[in-house]
């Protein structure tokens, strides 16, 4: 278990002020000169050799993502743009510090800034966290004021200004160019790629997107050292990491551990364990609404991380743990996630916009059993013509689920559609 | 969403003196000549401004004031879903309705919602108080279910205590955001399974 000593996140659950003079006493802004004077290649190296893999879903090497951005810039401005948008079912850690450590965020700004050469970087935040957002913009506010950014700041002699931007209301919003065309003020779709933002993306500017907590842990891995960070966890899956751990469960809460802690101790150390106790587990969805949910067998030993994750044939995603005891109706709760990708479906690529739809309806009849046994194989079919057929990744998010469901629980989906005909083939009782 | 019964006959809108002086400053946040960056900015300030709901008129006013063609504001107007179309309650309930919050319950919720509105999902109430409608998830899973009312979320919540809520907001009260079982945030109910052994820094200053 990990110690509060390597833990990053010391005002999780909100017990300090969130302000400026609680950020310095918990060691936020201390000589953060010093780290950009390392210089960008340096700064760069660190991040690569600590192992960050973007926490936002994907897990992509954080500094390999950040050398994308020129080296030498040909006139165009460069531009940092923080994704919090958190919008994926089950994750609910960027708000905890959106609203409880937001110095923390804009530390890690002014660094991956001036590591990618950005003199300027926009938070992208979702409409509805509105407290969280002025939470925010008045830590801005503070951080400008005592010139930690903006003009040469830090006294570092790099110049760095940081706007808040709300947006109101969409999930896809959390795709990077879709992000990134809701900033510029258009309807949230994604583009195409190539060009790849650190190429051309907002305004037509190099641009790299990073998720809030991957951006927030920057300077402490810079303040302790890469060796420190990648010395958590297993190789290639490094560092402490966030999670959430939502459904049933006895005490639901957000929690920072080691990335690779057994689920099974994640949820009976922090979460007070299983409704009705272990044996009563169902199913865990391990990383957000868009990954498979997991065999019941597998959730005794499988660690929390992105390989062996991705091994178990699911996924690490944002960490969001969704827990789900043997009184869930799983087709229903697969349902509702089919409801969620139809609605959030940006209506541009086919493939999204009608399968979204199609899915949900056949979900929709599969809870009830108002189906054929046949219907679950075009299902999975159809599903498979959606994943890897968009623009973007919300035709895969919404497909995979339900291929989860058919692998796993498939004997379940049958049992109601046989019931079912049962129930419809029973003679009526004669007068 | 589409445009109802109610928009058109919105009148004529133009910002507050307020809101022009907040827009400017919103706008001087993005390079020169990306204006239309504070396009959804503008058009929660014209929502805030008429009572909860953008009429046309705000969204072509919007347009006139950032030089963009009235359709590309309308498109954005129409695409996000924190833009009501159509005139809403004085209180606007949003119920979670996504997995993590319906395993804790959440369909009982929008039960005591619809039954202290008094009307259906998306309808107004007749005093004009209360609209509640489904949404999805808002990202307050550690602390489902939960609603969110105008701008507050309100988490940890049971039927009866959500009934609670809907009643005081009827008689005009301001209930107290947050999780209303006495957590502040998403730390563990009971004792806490981490940040128990940190050098202790002062509480002064904590909320």
């Amino acid at each position: 278990m990990l110690s509060d000593a390597d833990r990053i996140f010391r005002n999780l659950y909100g017990q300090d002020d969130w302000g400026l003079a609680g950020a310095q006493r918990r060691g936020i802004w201390d000589n953060t000169k010093a780290l950009i004077d390392l210089g960008r290649d340096k700064i760069i190296e660190e991040m690569k050799e600590s192992g960050l893999r973007g926490r936002g879903g994907a897990g992509f090497p954080t500094g390999v993502k950040w050398s994308f951005m020129p080296k030498e810039s040909d006139g165009r401005p460069c531009y940092l743009v923080v994704n919090a948008d958190e919008s994926e079912p089950g994750t609910c850690k960027d708000r905890e510090i959106l609203r409880y450590d937001p110095h923390l965020l804009i530390e890690g700004c002014l660094i991956a800034g001036f590591a990618m050469g950005a003199n300027a970087g926009y938070i992208y935040i979702r409409g509805e966290f509105y407290g969280e957002a002025s939470h925010v913009q008045q830590a801005i506010d503070e951080a400008y004021e005592a010139g930690l950014i903006g003009k040469n700041a830090c006294g570092s002699g790099w110049d760095f200004e940081l706007y808040l931007h709300r947006g109101a209301g969409a999930y896809i919003c959390g795709e990077e160019t879709a992000l990134l065309e809701s900033l510029e003020g258009k309807k949230g779709q994604p583009r195409l790629k190539p060009p790849f933002p650190a190429a051309s993306g907002l305004y037509g500017c190099p641009t790299t997107v990073n998720n809030v907590e991957t951006i927030a842990v920057g300077p402490t891995i810079l303040r302790r050292g890469s060796g420190w960070f990648s010395g958590i966890g297993r190789p290639n899956n490094t560092g402490t990491k966030l999670f959430c751990i939502s459904g049933h469960v006895n005490n639901p809460c957000n929690v920072e551990e080691a990335m690779g802690i057994p689920l099974r101790e994640l949820l009976e150390k922090h979460a007070g364990g299983v409704r009705g106790g272990w044996d009563n587990l169902l199913t865990v969805i391990p990383g957000g609404s868009s990954v498979p949910c997991l065999p019941t067998e597998v959730c005794d030993d499988i660690l929390m991380d992105f390989d062996s994750l991705r091994e178990a044939r699911s996924g690490l995603g944002t960490a969001a743990v969704i827990v789900m005891d043997k009184s869930t109706d799983i087709v229903a709760a697969i349902e509702r996630l089919a409801h969620f990708y139809k609605h959030e479906s940006c209506g541009q690529c086919t493939p999204c916009r009608e399968g979204t739809g199609w899915m949900y309806r056949v979900m929709s009849r599969m809870v009830r059993g108002e189906a054929e046994i046949e219907e679950i194989d075009l299902l999975e079919e159809v599903s498979r013509q959606v994943e890897g057929h968009t623009i973007c990744a919300l035709g895969d998010a919404a497909a995979w689920p339900i291929q989860g469901l058919i692998r796993n629980f498939r004997p379940e989906m049958e049992r109601r559609i046989l019931e079912r005909k049962l129930l419809e083939q029973q003679p009526v009782a004669a007068e | 969403m589409t445009m109802e019964a109610g928009n058109g006959a919105g009148g004529a809108f133009a910002f507050n003196a307020e809101n022009v002086e907040r827009l400017d400053k919103i706008i001087s946040h993005y390079p020169e000549g990306r204006g239309s960056s504070a396009v959804i900015a503008a058009l929660d300030l014209a929502q805030r401004q008429n009572g909860g709901w953008l009429p046309l008129a705000a969204i072509e006013h919007v347009a006139g004031t950032l030089g963009m063609p009235k359709i590309r504001v309308l498109e954005v107007a129409t695409f996000y879903s924190m833009f009501n179309l159509k005139p809403v309650g004085r209180y606007f309930v949003q119920v979670c309705r996504t997995t993590p919050c319906w395993l804790r319950g959440s369909d009982d919720l929008t039960k005591a919602a619809i039954a202290a509105a008094g009307c259906g999902l998306g309808e107004n109430s007749e005093d004009g108080l209360l609209t509640v409608v489904e949404v999805e998830c808002l990202g307050a899973c550690c602390n489902a279910p939960m609603v969110q009312i105008n701008d507050d979320y309100y988490e940890d919540l049971t039927p009866e205590k959500l009934t609670e809520l809907l009643e005081a907001m009827k008689r005009g009260e301001t209930p107290k955001p947050g999780p209303q079982t006495g957590r502040k945030g998403s730390e563990p109910v009971g004792e806490w399974t981490s940040l128990t052994d940190l050098p202790s820094p002062s509480r002064a200053g904590a909320e």
